[in-house]
């Protein structure tokens, strides 16, 4: 089943959500990344949402569990690119997500993991693999 | 029992070539209408009013036989409203579809008075309806297209500026309502990612009241700019919208409001790390000194 | 008021969701509605399909364009015969709003369209039908 690459960027995970997700898509993308920040010690997971043009309450609320699970998992979790059509139609929606930090592109979004983290992991600054 | 209904279909052709030659030019206004366009029209009205008087009801158009004649109607009078004809030409091109029928009528009826006069009273009363619906439907077709306009106007009017790399403003002027905050959430949310800004201003000294409506309308523009990654601030808070806020029980404990513009420029600036700084020393010694004294550096 | 495109496709599979969201996106294309529009309208819908499949146990949803001189509309009609909604009011109030809740997303979803009706009847089924006019 095809599955959405998660980078690993010294201690933060990067995603890139491009595909109109199915219902079990996400749910998979929800268990990896969980699996994946267990696995590697994560501090910071950056969302890219640049691409989607549609966000219904399902993934707004995967959004929201992939942050709180983060967080029990001592991890953080930014949101970024969300296009402004799906700004104004999830806020119309009701959802506010007001428990997911947000950023406008993946550059100011990787300024404020660091701001909130840090990069304790400095062996391997710089490093940008597969996790 | 009327017997219109069967004048009218023994008649069709005859009435219809008579109703084209009674239309004056003033009428057929051949500048917005080609003549080829307005045979086929008016063929395809008069087969439906046929049709709907067969039902027996001549001067009752509730009756569902009249339905796709009261379309038609409304669309060729729609179209002609979106041309350019004014309301009286499309009234009397029906109307003027009396007099067509009248000689129809005369020629059956013309020796019996009283049936005469009964028929010609129906005819005159179902195409007044018919008239008056062309009306009615011209008057919702302007509606809709001012209610356009004025959608238009309403992007016009809400300009956002920008104060400073990554820092924008949005004074908004007027009231506040839902088709408002539509515009201005698109304005805004669309300017911070075209100017790749962070903080955004959203003046409300243009506002007069700021009810609970209002507070739920800028609420929702925040929480989109928000889940862009940008925050706003509210400036140009009055002392008594400050107080129909507390009166109200309106929660902005989530939100960063300031009274002066300025001051939310001056946080804005803190908030994207940078500082005014003065370059060139104060000019008198005497104010210079007093002023430098009153202008301690905010931390 | 005329039909001009009618269409149906069915709700039997997730996968069937993602295809009545792009058909939407696709029709919603075609009429010219601005992104904001667009993008309302498809999310609509896919609340609204997520839900026949989901609570409904599948149905189907019949896409149409609508002419109603000068304005034009997309109308999608959501249809299951799944066990219905005892009560409509609480189905419309607003289930959630940072993600936590289970809401059927109608109260929402009533907010992106310009019409909206349901109707539904326990151990029947239900009927949604939404309108965005340009």
């Amino acid at each position: 089943m095809e599955k959405i690459p998660i980078l690993r960027m010294g201690s933060f995970l990067l995603v890139t959500i491009q595909v109109d997700m199915h219902d079990r898509l996400a749910v998979q993308l929800q268990d990896d990344l969980t699996q994946n920040i267990s696995d590697h010690d994560a501090t910071g997971v950056l969302i890219d949402i640049s691409s989607l043009e549609i966000v219904d309450s399902f993934i707004g609320r995967m959004l929201a569990n992939i942050a709180a699970m983060a967080r029990v998992l001592d991890a953080e979790t930014v949101v970024v690119g969300m296009q402004p059509a799906v700004a104004i139609t999830l806020v119309e929606l009701g959802m506010s997500l007001s428990g997911v930090r947000t950023a406008l592109n993946v550059e100011s979004g990787m300024e404020l993991l660091y701001e909130i983290r840090g990069n304790f992991h400095s062996d391997q600054d710089n490093e940008i693999s597969q996790a | 029992m009327s017997r219109l209904p069967e004048i009218l279909r023994q008649h069709e052709s005859e009435i219809y070539a008579n109703w084209l030659r009674e239309m004056t030019s003033a009428v057929r206004r051949s500048d917005l209408l080609s003549e080829k366009q307005l045979q086929g029209e008016s063929k395809e009205l008069l087969t439906a009013i046929v049709e709907g008087a067969k039902s027996g009801d001549v001067a009752n158009l509730e009756n569902p036989a009249w339905e796709p004649a009261k379309e038609l109607l409304q669309s060729v009078s729609a179209r002609r409203a979106q041309s350019g004809f004014s309301p009286s030409e499309t009234a009397t091109y029906i109307l003027s579809l009396k007099r067509p029928i009248f000689e129809a009528i005369r020629k059956e009826l013309g020796a019996k008075a009283d049936e005469l006069f009964s028929e010609i009273w129906t005819a005159t009363l179902m195409i007044d309806k018919l008239a008056l619906i062309t009306a009615e439907a011209f008057q919702s077709t302007r509606e809709q297209l001012i209610t356009r306009q004025q959608q238009d106007m309403l992007e016009l009017s809400t300009p956002v500026v920008k104060l400073w790399d990554g820092i924008l403003a949005l004074p908004i002027i007027g009231t506040l309502d839902s088709a408002r905050t539509q515009v201005v959430m698109e304005s805004l949310l669309g300017a911070v990612v075209q100017t790749n800004s962070r903080v955004a201003i959203i003046d409300i000294t243009g506002v007069p009241t700021v009810d609970t409506l209002v507070a739920q309308h800028l609420l929702k523009t925040i929480t989109a700019a928000r889940l862009m990654g940008a925050e706003c601030i509210i400036s140009g808070v009055r002392p008594q919208i400050a107080q129909t806020i507390v009166h109200l029980g309106i929660d902005l404990s989530q939100v960063i409001t300031k009274a002066k513009l300025s001051d939310a420029f001056a946080l804005a600036l803190q908030k994207s790390g940078r500082a005014v700084v003065r370059t060139t020393p104060e000019r008198s010694p005497v104010l210079g000194n007093r002023l430098a004294a009153n202008k301690e550096p905010k931390e | 008021m005329k039909s001009l495109k009618r269409e149906t496709f069915p709700i039997r599979t997730s996968s069937d969701v993602v295809v009545a969201r792009q058909k939407v996106r696709e029709w919603a294309l075609e009429l010219k509605f601005s992104i904001v529009d667009q993008t309302k309208i498809v999310t609509a819908a896919s609340e609204l399909a997520r839900n026949t499949l989901d609570h409904g146990k599948g149905g189907k949803v019949i896409l149409e364009i609508l002419d109603d001189t000068p304005r034009k509309g997309l109308k999608l009609l959501f249809e299951d015969n799944g066990p219905g909604i005892a009560d409509l009011a609480a189905a419309l109030r607003d289930g959630f709003t940072t993600g936590g809740g289970m809401g059927l997303g109608l109260g929402g979803s009533k907010r992106l369209v310009n019409d909206f009706a349901l109707e539904s009847e326990v151990g029947k089924g239900t009927k949604v039908t939404v309108v965005r006019w340009k």
